[in-house]
């Protein structure tokens, strides 16, 4: 039986932390930076600045974001429980009228709360800037991306929160938060090629596109490519990728699964 | 007979291969001041943390007013149960005031409370203030004020007179003192022995893992039987002493200056005392029980 009051009461003072000690707005900044570095400066290479098309700022925003947002989640999260469990103030919150799901749920909460709100102020400051320049299906993809986005931060929150609930130590959190980020970001698409190349693609065909699905990093990218009829012929991986899989739906709640699943494993570990 | 506000039974848990608390049985009395004493690692942090319903035991069960320790009933419980844990951490960012007004709506009590609470330590100058800049001292209090937090009938306090100096200390046990007579069942930890001496009802002393020992300080002090001491100012050659104690069995007797330190066993004292009174050219005359820490040390060695 959980009680909503309960959850309220920490996910506000969480929130309010991260207000407080700037964390929020130095996030939305650095957001701010990068994407307007990457939409005005992104075709510089080849000797053009300045605003381009759409298609390819979100392409470039992808890129940037897949590596930016699980770190920035990562390192909002890692501490969460293991942080308080260290200074020795978890004997006290539990002590209180709150069981574990609701003080989980209640930092869970309140760390999204402020991941969404930098990432809101900081995408959305630059897609202010770019409606002027662009139609209404352009802004909608950036809306698109937008929620990709954040949905991409609750996930690596979630992961996480179970780092800090399993870890013995904030040193051990900190090492196990930065594994999850190597294992999702950089290893498992590179596994995953290495696999295609030594079996010649025979070993592809049906379960490659189901593999990207039990990677939330490729998911977002999936999401952010299939919503881009151009791009999915620059990608080259609509011959690889089933039409079936590429739904926004069924992408979109394998999202939600993967902010549920780490939860889930972490209130089952959580003593 | 008073009903019990805590009934421990049969209670055990281990870590691994390591037994923290072995077959602990104790009733706790409602409105009754409980000491738990012990060596660092003997088993009171462990047996604290399983009577608040933080660590289940590995066997036996705890019953707080009739409750299990755990699951939904003990959670209307816990708003009736203060707590001041041992090593107090605080969030750094928030004020005196809003610590305490966050752990106030976790415990669904008045906010009015708080300002009431942080007066009555002595921090109302510093509500506004981060606790970060809080001195242990200050931080200690705090850690009280929440502790009171909701009227507890129930208070678990460890080692709360932690970094409080001695003027916070005689604050704190008046605090105490009026609690008390309100009817609120305090259980306590400290290490400074001779300061809860006085203040508790009975004393648990508990030894690597186990219930070593359980009664009232007197009953401690028979059951232990340590010798007492008797310390005299007189005139004259010490010899004279020795003469007048002839067939008492002293544990020891020694003699400087005119001072005479005499030890013996408490079932010989009123013999030693009249042979004493008796002697011409005695100063003065001084008779020391054995303190809570000989005791403790007289337990645990």
């Amino acid at each position: 039986m959980l009680e909503a009051k309960q959850i309220r009461t920490v996910t506000a003072k969480e929130f309010r932390d991260r207000i407080r000690n700037r964390w929020v707005i130095a996030v939305a900044i650095i957001f701010t930076l990068f994407a307007l570095a990457i939409v005005y400066f992104g075709a510089a290479q080849q000797g053009e600045v300045g605003f381009r098309n759409i298609e390819l700022t979100i392409a470039s925003l992808v890129s940037l974001v897949i590596y930016l947002i699980p770190l920035i989640a990562l390192i909002l999260g890692y501490d969460a429980i293991v942080g308080e469990r260290e200074r020795g103030s978890l004997d006290l919150l539990l002590s209180m009228p709150i069981t574990r799901l609701e003080l989980l749920l209640g930092k869970f909460l309140g760390l999204s709360l402020a991941l969404t709100c930098s990432t809101l102020l900081g995408f959305g400051l630059v897609g202010l800037l770019l409606a002027g320049q662009t139609d209404a299906e352009a802004l909608y993809h950036y809306a698109g991306f937008m929620f990709s986005a954040i949905l991409l931060g609750l996930v690596f929150l979630s992961l996480a929160v179970m780092v800090s609930v399993l870890a013995r130590d904030r040193a051990r959190a900190s090492g196990a938060a930065i594994g999850v980020w190597f294992l999702f970001v950089l290893v498992y698409d590179l596994i995953l090629l290495g696999v295609l190349v030594l079996s010649g693609g025979e070993f592809g065909e049906d379960l490659f596109p189901l593999l990207l699905l039990f990677n939330p990093a490729d998911i977002f990218r999936l999401l952010n490519i299939f919503s881009l009829e151009d791009l999915k012929t620059f990608y080259g991986l609509a011959t690889v990728f089933p039409a079936s899989l590429s739904n926004p739906w069924l992408l979109g709640s394998m999202m939600v699964a993967w902010i549920i699943a780490p939860l889930a494993v972490a209130q089952w570990r959580f003593k | 007979m008073a009903s019990n506000a805590i009934e421990i039974r049969e209670v055990s848990r281990r870590f691994g291969p390591v037994c923290a608390v072995d077959g602990v049985s104790l009733d706790i009395f409602e409105g009754e001041t409980l000491g738990l004493i012990g060596h660092n690692g003997a088993g009171k942090s462990t047996l604290f943390k399983m009577m608040l319903g933080l660590i289940p035991p590995s066997s036996g069960q705890i019953l707080i007013q009739g409750t299990q320790v755990h699951g939904a009933a003990f959670r209307a419980l816990r708003r009736a149960i203060g707590y001041l844990p041992e090593n107090l951490a605080f969030y750094e960012n928030l004020t005196g005031l809003e610590t305490l007004r966050f752990f106030a709506r976790l415990k669904g009590c008045g906010q009015e409370q708080c300002m009431a609470l942080l007066k009555k330590l002595g921090l109302e100058h510093a509500a506004n203030r981060r606790v970060d800049g809080y001195s242990k001292g200050m931080r200690q209090r705090l850690g009280f004020a929440q502790a009171l937090l909701g009227s507890p009938r129930i208070l678990f306090l460890d080692e709360p007179t932690n970094g409080l100096d001695p003027e916070g200390i005689r604050e704190f046990y008046d605090i105490l003192g009026e609690l008390k007579q309100t009817g609120v069942t305090v259980i306590i930890t400290s290490h400074i022995l001779f300061e809860i001496q006085e203040r508790v009802q009975r004393l648990a002393v508990m030894k690597s893992g186990k219930l070593h020992a359980l009664g009232t300080v007197q009953q401690l002090r028979e059951e232990v039987n340590l010798p007492l001491t008797v310390h005299l100012r007189l005139s004259g050659s010490p010899q004279r002493v020795r003469d007048a104690l002839a067939g008492i069995p002293l544990e020891s007797l020694e003699a400087q200056d005119g001072h005479v330190m005499i030890r013996c066993m408490h079932q010989h004292r009123m013999e030693l005392l009249r042979r004493l009174y008796a002697l011409e050219g005695l100063d003065d005359i001084t008779v020391r029980e054995p303190s809570l820490e000989d005791i403790f040390l007289g337990y645990a060695a």
